[in-house]
């Protein structure tokens, strides 16, 4: 994965198959910090302590009971080299969240990317989750809710023309207060 | 300051949708999902999302679903489009670049043809 963005996708995955039904997404970059922090909430099926030792571990050869990705160990290594870490906090019946932090100006931090697609895709997607987005850079933040545009489409689907218009026209406005801001 | 699209024009997009859905012919709905794993991102399928979201934005397709999918399972395939027009029969394509997207929106969902030479047989 060459971008944070592409990282966030693949977590967000992770929580659509947890059969979440409300996802939150985090991105928070802190210029006086120097720090870059993501945050992935579910309110899916959650994982026992066991389970999450194994999806952060890359090499467990032990017999599972869903299949495991290299998604995680990947991210922690990233943000490991980063001076950062990832931690995850689960209850099974009540949701995950996955957290990761990295040294912002380390040179070795990939960049962001596309972080609008990104929702955009999600978003459009997985319309059945309720998405909500959060972009802050230092005082300035950008929240989305898909609950209003949702509400208002009512029957229309989120794939029709106009609306896919609509919705990357809103997040790019979004993204731009946000920076137009510093 | 808020430079942020009011809902306002949300209404405005929902009414002409709801129009041009009562002009449509019913031919059926056409549903493509895109394979969303790790693996399939790692190997560009958000790409390819964008690639046929921007083809529908552009050629203003109406009547298209669009979904992700975990991993379906053809990792050496990836990136993983499937394809439903109607009552047929699913069809599933492999490698599928942003190009090869564009070519599948044309060819099969507008142009009613399967790209052969993309689809995998399973």
């Amino acid at each position: 994965m060459r971008e944070l963005a592409l990282h966030l996708l693949d977590i967000a995955e992770n929580s659509v198959s947890a059969r979440a039904a409300n996802i939150y997404i985090l991105v928070e970059e802190d210029t006086q910090q120097d720090t870059l922090r993501m945050l992935v909430k579910d309110n899916g099926s959650g994982m026992t302590p066991e389970m999450v030792a194994k999806v952060i571990d890359p090499f467990t050869t032990s017999r599972t009971t869903r299949k495991v990705g290299l998604g995680i160990p990947l991210l922690k290594a990233a943000a490991e080299m980063c001076e950062g870490w990832l931690k995850i906090e689960s209850t099974v019946g009540l949701g995950t969240t996955v957290e990761v932090l990295f040294k912002r100006s380390h040179i070795d931090r990939m960049p962001l990317g596309n972080l609008a697609e990104t929702f955009v895709n999600l978003l459009i997607g997985t319309p059945n989750v309720h998405w909500v987005f959060e972009y802050k850079l230092n005082q300035n933040s950008f929240l989305f809710d898909d609950e209003p545009i949702k509400n208002e489409l009512d029957e229309i689907p989120l794939s029709e023309p106009a609306v896919i218009k609509f919705i990357r026209e809103y997040f790019h406005s979004g993204f731009l207060s946000v920076k137009e801001q510093i | 300051m808020n430079k942020i699209k009011s809902l306002e024009d949300l209404k405005k997009v929902r009414e002409e949708a709801l129009r041009k859905r009562d002009l449509r012919a019913s031919s059926g709905q056409t549903e493509i999902v895109v394979g969303m794993g790790t693996v399939g991102i790692a190997a560009g399928a958000r790409e390819t999302l964008k690639a046929i979201l921007d083809y529908i934005e552009s050629e203003n397709l109406s009547g298209v679903m669009v979904r992700q999918a975990g991993n379906i399972g053809l990792d050496s395939f990836e990136p993983v489009v499937q394809v439903t027009v109607g009552e047929q029969q699913k069809v599933t394509y492999g490698k599928v670049s942003p190009d090869a997207a564009v070519r599948i929106m044309k060819e099969h969902i507008v142009g009613g043809n399967i790209v052969k030479e993309l689809m995998l047989n399973i």
